[in-house]
């Protein structure tokens, strides 16, 4: 199911004018930077198909700052989210992509490369309607999640009983995983699990996940709140 | 969610002998893990939202970005409240007050997508103008904001809400529908008659294309608002008189589904198609951005920095 409950059908609340193009896209954003962590120093964002059409006067630019800023889809001041990025000292800038380069899975795709320091990282979310989001991609990693539930992102090396160590670790907290996406690089090389799971991922857990053998990193997702 | 269809949600009204907003209630709960009672203040919360951007419509100004589109409920709500109005009071109420949302929302003011921002007027304007008319109070109201819900999840997940897949049947037909069912709720109505609702309503809207002006949510979508929020009363008035969707109305939305689909992408919300390449669109898109885009041409590659 794509749309997961009623508020996904009555919702969000949100600043106008439109529910793909100025929610969704700060839901993607938000989801972007939470992928990321630290507040981006450089944002590159490509727009694709509808997106890159009607981006100005939707004010998808203003709502994918918003999202980077970590705002909410309700938050008055994103109209003014692009002076509070500048001013935060984040450089965020915009491509239309056209042509063949135009191809992109949904009408509605925003390509997020964030950069701080020496971190890179690139996020695709797509805009499916009434502010509701699918994460595409993540660095490369071709795995979903809808960011309707508390989400984890952990970055690991490809081996035998990865999964069953985290899920263990997981279910000893009571949590209920309600999906879960894999892709790796390579046979034995790096990979990426994405799971949502029915409520928050704690800091214990968290920390516990990030001391298994052959996870590199790990993030939270969380635009429930 | 233990349906996926209207003839399933029926059928488990039908069974358990409830109306569709207290079986989407207790499924709602059920699939957030949180009670009842917080999922029903949620939906109250967003009802307030509502009735709060018709009251900021018919009051503040609301002129767009843009400068093309605002203020025009308030005309609207005067020519209706006097003996001009060939409507007449409830139907002119209930189109004035989705317009004014309608505008708040192209304003860049607070909504609720319903189910999305571009038909953010639709379901307000019904139930606001029917609360006045009706005297129902506003918990009555959140509950068909739940049967309003659960007729859109099913589409929704059976075809789509957004213009971008789907052209504009998808959004003000999908929200046409909703607000159609769910005042056959409202009003008294069978779960049953809820249905046909949908199906009555969602006919009319098909084939609807996306065509905004300049990519705006403005023209037309501000005016199809206003219309559907009048189209609603009378798919529910339909209803209630015991009229019938022939073709079911799961197989309606299947219709969507397929017309949608076969949509060409310039009539799906990318402002090449429709009203927004008519000469006059072209212009306005050329005053708004600079330069003009003629139909099937490449638009200008800018970047446009922070």
């Amino acid at each position: 199911m794509r749309f997961k409950d009623v508020f996904s059908i009555i919702g969000p609340d949100m600043v106008g004018p439109s529910s793909s193009h100025t929610a969704g896209a700060v839901r993607i954003g938000r989801a972007a930077r939470q992928f990321f962590g630290p507040l981006p120093e450089r944002v590159e964002i490509t727009l694709f198909r509808s997106f890159a059409e009607t981006y100005r006067g939707h004010g998808t630019d203003v709502a994918l700052a918003a999202g980077l800023l970590d705002w909410d889809t309700q938050d008055e001041r994103i109209p003014e989210a692009l002076q509070h990025a500048a001013g935060l000292g984040v450089n965020i800038e915009f491509f239309p992509a056209h042509g063949d380069f135009a191809e992109a899975p949904h009408p509605n795709t925003a390509r997020l490369r964030m950069t701080a320091g020496d971190r890179t990282m690139t996020v695709t979310g797509t805009s499916i309607g009434g502010g509701n989001i699918e994460i595409v991609g993540v660095d490369g990693f071709d795995v979903r999640c809808s960011c309707s539930y508390p989400t984890l992102a952990i970055y690991h090396d490809d081996r035998v009983g990865m999964l069953a160590d985290i899920t263990r670790l997981i279910s000893q907290c009571s949590l209920n995983i309600g999906h879960m996406d894999v892709d790796r690089a390579s046979r034995s090389g790096k990979a990426l699990t994405l799971i949502e799971a029915d409520g928050r991922f704690e800091k214990e857990l968290v920390e516990a996940l990030r001391a298994l053998p052959g996870v590199t990193s790990i993030r939270t997702v969380d635009l429930t709140g | 969610m233990r349906f996926t269809s209207l003839e399933e949600l029926i059928g488990l009204c039908e069974q358990e002998g409830k109306p569709i907003h207290r079986l989407m209630l207790e499924e709602q709960a059920k699939e957030s893990g949180r009670s009842e009672d917080e999922e029903f203040a949620k939906m109250a919360s967003y009802y307030a939202v509502m009735k709060e951007a018709v009251s900021r419509g018919l009051t503040q100004d609301t002129s767009s970005r843009s400068g093309l589109t605002g203020n025009d409920a308030k005309k609207v709500r005067s020519l209706v409240e006097g003996d001009a109005s060939s409507l007449g009071g409830p139907a002119g109420k209930a189109m004035a007050y989705a317009l004014s949302v309608s505008e708040v929302n192209a304003s860049m003011g607070r909504i609720v997508a319903t189910p999305t921002a571009g038909s953010c007027g639709v379901i307000p304007g019904v139930f606001v103008s029917m609360q006045e008319q009706y005297g129902w109070d506003d918990t009555h109201m959140t509950e068909g904001l739940f049967t309003a819900g659960a007729l859109g999840y099913v589409i929704a997940n059976r075809s789509f809400v957004s213009g971008a897949e789907g052209g504009c049947q998808a959004e003000i037909g999908s929200a046409i529908a909703m607000a159609a069912g769910a005042l056959v709720e409202l009003r008294g109505g069978t779960p049953r008659q809820a249905l046909h609702a949908v199906g009555l309503a969602l006919k009319n809207s098909l084939g609807l294309i996306c065509d905004p002006v300049g990519g705006l949510v403005e023209i037309p979508c501000i005016v199809r608002n206003g219309f559907g929020s009048v189209t609603a009363l009378a798919a529910s008035d339909m209803a209630l008189a015991g009229i019938r969707s022939a073709i079911p109305s799961d197989e309606v939305i299947g219709v969507m589904l397929e017309v949608g689909a076969n949509m060409p992408e310039r009539y799906r919300e990318t402002a090449k198609g429709g009203l927004a390449a008519t000469p006059t669109g072209q212009r306005i898109m050329s005053d708004l951005y600079g330069k003009p885009k003629k139909p099937g041409e490449e638009p200008n590659d800018e970047h446009s920095g922070g």
